[in-house]
């Protein structure tokens, strides 16, 4: 069984500062990791090739600037197989529809996969709407916040999907796509063999000319949507402290801060 | 051509869900502006209640019932709506940041291909142009980013649930309910074998008020003084901090923050929490904020506006007693 999962490279929020007299973000500081919600995709897909009977095979798939192969090797390091990275000038600036639309191109040029995994939103753009959007572009099947796998074959795939309802249980026709929840399972640390693995497995790029795109179709050029502006919300917060001498001082504060607002 | 801004409503446990008249709300300040009809999309099965979208602001009603529709399938959905959705031409259209409008949205906009903005906290329109200006968070709520789709049809957008108050309702209001019954041929490859509704009675993410607990709850067994607090405030849910839902006492979907839920209620409690940047990118667009904490240089405080330094054990148990005492006065 052949799967992709598709990580992406994020600026490591868990470092961001923000600069208190501005409030506003320290951008500089910041590195670059994998997305910490892309670590369980690829748990997934490790749970997989333990429970299903034959052999399986899973490629990282990243797009972003050649630093990206990082994640890749990240990747495999955890145990994947494979890493493919989409990266050119070309690509730069894609939003949601653009991504989708090029690493779709990508896994149509590929050998065919019964399943392609997802985080469930990036904690960048923190959309969540990559994998739906390929699915759909792909004419694919979806299943979205999936939190277990309970089952998979080589023709279906039993899941289960949590919703703000409750919990529901999917049989799902694969090919397909899922994106999973932090559900699914403590991500699996590297081994010292697959660290010695990612460092001597060569990372495949495709540019533009190997992609076989335009252009227009890519990148800034062929996204949908623009940002015209961007800004740093500040914190207006009060910041009110209050010392109290005694838990029931505390507790008439609460209940007169939720009177307050109509709650009780 | 007329334009039209298209809200998709939402169907839960077979009656019109909240979103829905919110999505209205939004959608209003929308269509005054563009000086264009206000039309909500309801997908489902035998529903009642139709009358009341048009009470809380819809101009007309697209009903499209099946028994298929029962429950969301987003192939089952696309199959319907992009059809529809190509033959109507709405300029716009809405749907809430929920499970299924994340899910069904940027898959329909994957098929039509269109621009789709996701989580949105502020729209608008640019005088100009009459485009769609839709502001969301980014970075864990570090930023603020204002986009805009020029060139292609519809402008889809999701916007976060209770971000904004659904209008006054008004029975006096009057409008087209259309009920049309689609066709389904289509042979989903999904299907639902199984459903188990979730026991708490309101979920995290639609919750009024969030009481949540952290790593200065000191000991598992005072979990359950949460839930306790819980049951005793209306439309309350309980949150917790990664910490303890990685310790194990507490499950996962109760966890809030960057690896957990985004909850933004009315008033968001945090006891024992100390704050971390992971946490806040979860709760920090909430309406306002308590928190509890016994070091008065707990970064949560710079979030709070309410900040109290104390005990958050003797403050919740006290809490209780005084919720309980209230009750059995009225
Ligand atoms: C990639 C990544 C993703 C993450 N995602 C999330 C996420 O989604 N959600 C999340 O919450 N965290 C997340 N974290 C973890 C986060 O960094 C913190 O570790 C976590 O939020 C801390 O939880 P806490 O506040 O309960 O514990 P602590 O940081 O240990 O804080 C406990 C607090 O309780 C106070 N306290 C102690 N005793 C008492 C008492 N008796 N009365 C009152 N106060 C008391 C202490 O002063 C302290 O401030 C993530 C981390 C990473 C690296
Ligand atoms: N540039 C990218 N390269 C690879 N995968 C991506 C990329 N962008 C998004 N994804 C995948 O899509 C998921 C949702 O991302 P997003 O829609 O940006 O929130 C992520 O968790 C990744 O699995």
């Amino acid at each position: 069984m052949n799967i992709y999962v598709l990580v992406k490279q994020v600026p490591a929020t868990d470092k961001v500062k923000i600069d208190e007299s501005t409030g506003t973000m320290k951008r500089e500081e910041v590195e670059a990791v994998i997305n910490p919600l892309d670590l369980y995709a690829i748990e997934t897909s490790l749970q997989i090739k333990e429970m299903y009977e034959g052999k399986t095979s899973i490629t990282a798939i990243s797009m972003g600037p050649p630093k990206a192969e990082e994640v890749l090797k990240e990747a495999i390091s955890m145990g994947c197989d494979r890493g493919i990275l989409l990266s050119d000038r070309a690509f730069a600036g894609a939003d949601t529809w653009a991504t989708s639309y090029t690493i779709g191109k990508l896994i149509k040029r590929l050998e065919p996969f019964s399943l392609i995994i997802t985080g469930e939103r990036a904690t960048d753009g923190e959309t969540g709407q990559v994998g739906p959007s390929l699915a759909g572009q792909l004419d694919l099947p979806i299943v979205t916040y999936t939190s277990r796998i309970l089952e998979i074959n080589d023709s279906y795939a039993i899941l289960e999907r949590e919703t703000e309802e409750g919990t529901e249980t999917l049989k799902m026709k694969l090919p397909g796509v899922i994106s999973v929840t932090k559900a699914i399972g403590e991500p699996r640390l590297p081994t010292l063999k697959g660290k010695i693995k990612a460092r001597n497995t060569k990372i495949e790029i495709f540019d533009l000319e190997k992609l076989g795109v335009t252009n227009e179709e890519v990148g800034l050029l062929g996204s949908l949507t623009r940002v015209v502006k961007v800004f740093y919300p500040k914190i207006s917060r009060t910041g009110r402290r209050i010392k109290v001498k005694d838990p029931e001082e505390a507790v008439s504060y609460i209940i007169e801060f939720l009177q307050e607002r109509g709650i009780l | 051509m007329s334009r039209e801004v298209v809200i998709l409503g939402e169907v839960r446990k077979g009656k019109i869900h909240s979103v829905t008249y919110e999505l209205l709300a939004w959608g209003k300040d929308l269509s005054d502006k563009l000086k264009t009809r206000l039309s909500a999309l309801i997908l489902g099965y035998n529903l009642g209640d139709l009358e009341e979208v048009i009470y809380y602001g819809a101009d007309k009603v697209y009903y499209l019932e099946h028994p298929r529709l029962d429950n969301f399938n987003p192939e089952v959905y696309a199959e319907v709506l992009v059809p529809f959705i190509k033959e109507i031409a709405p300029d716009i259209i809405l749907a809430g940041a929920t499970t299924t409008g994340r899910t069904i949205m940027p898959y329909l906009a994957g098929k039509l291909k269109a621009g789709l903005t996701a989580d949105c906290t502020s729209l608008d329109i640019e005088e100009e142009t009459g485009l769609l200006l839709q502001t969301r968070p980014a970075i864990g709520g570090n930023v603020l980013a204002t986009i805009k789709t020029p060139s292609s049809k519809p402008q889809m957008a999701t916007v976060r649930p209770k971000g904004k108050k659904p209008l006054e309702r008004d029975t006096n209001r009057t409008g087209e309910i259309k009920i049309i019954k689609p066709s389904i041929d289509l042979n989903s490859r999904i299907e639902r074998i199984n459903f188990k509704p979730r026991e708490e009675e309101v979920s995290l993410v639609d919750a009024e008020v969030v009481i949540s607990g952290g790593k200065g709850l000191k000991d598992p067994r005072n979990i359950s003084l949460l839930f306790d607090i819980s049951k005793l405030i209306d439309s309350s849910a309980v949150g917790a901090s990664r910490a303890i839902v990685d310790m194990g006492w507490i499950e996962y979907p109760h966890q809030v923050g960057l690896s957990g839920k985004t909850v933004n209620p009315k008033v968001y409690i945090a006891f024992g929490i100390s704050g971390a940047v992971q946490h806040l990118a979860g709760m920090m667009n909430s309406e306002s904020i308590i928190a509890i904490n016994k070091d008065p240089e707990a970064p949560i405080f710079q979030v709070a506006d309410l900040g109290i330094v104390g005990d958050a054990l003797e403050i919740l148990s006290t809490l209780k007693r005084k919720l309980e005492e209230r009750k059995n006065n009225v």
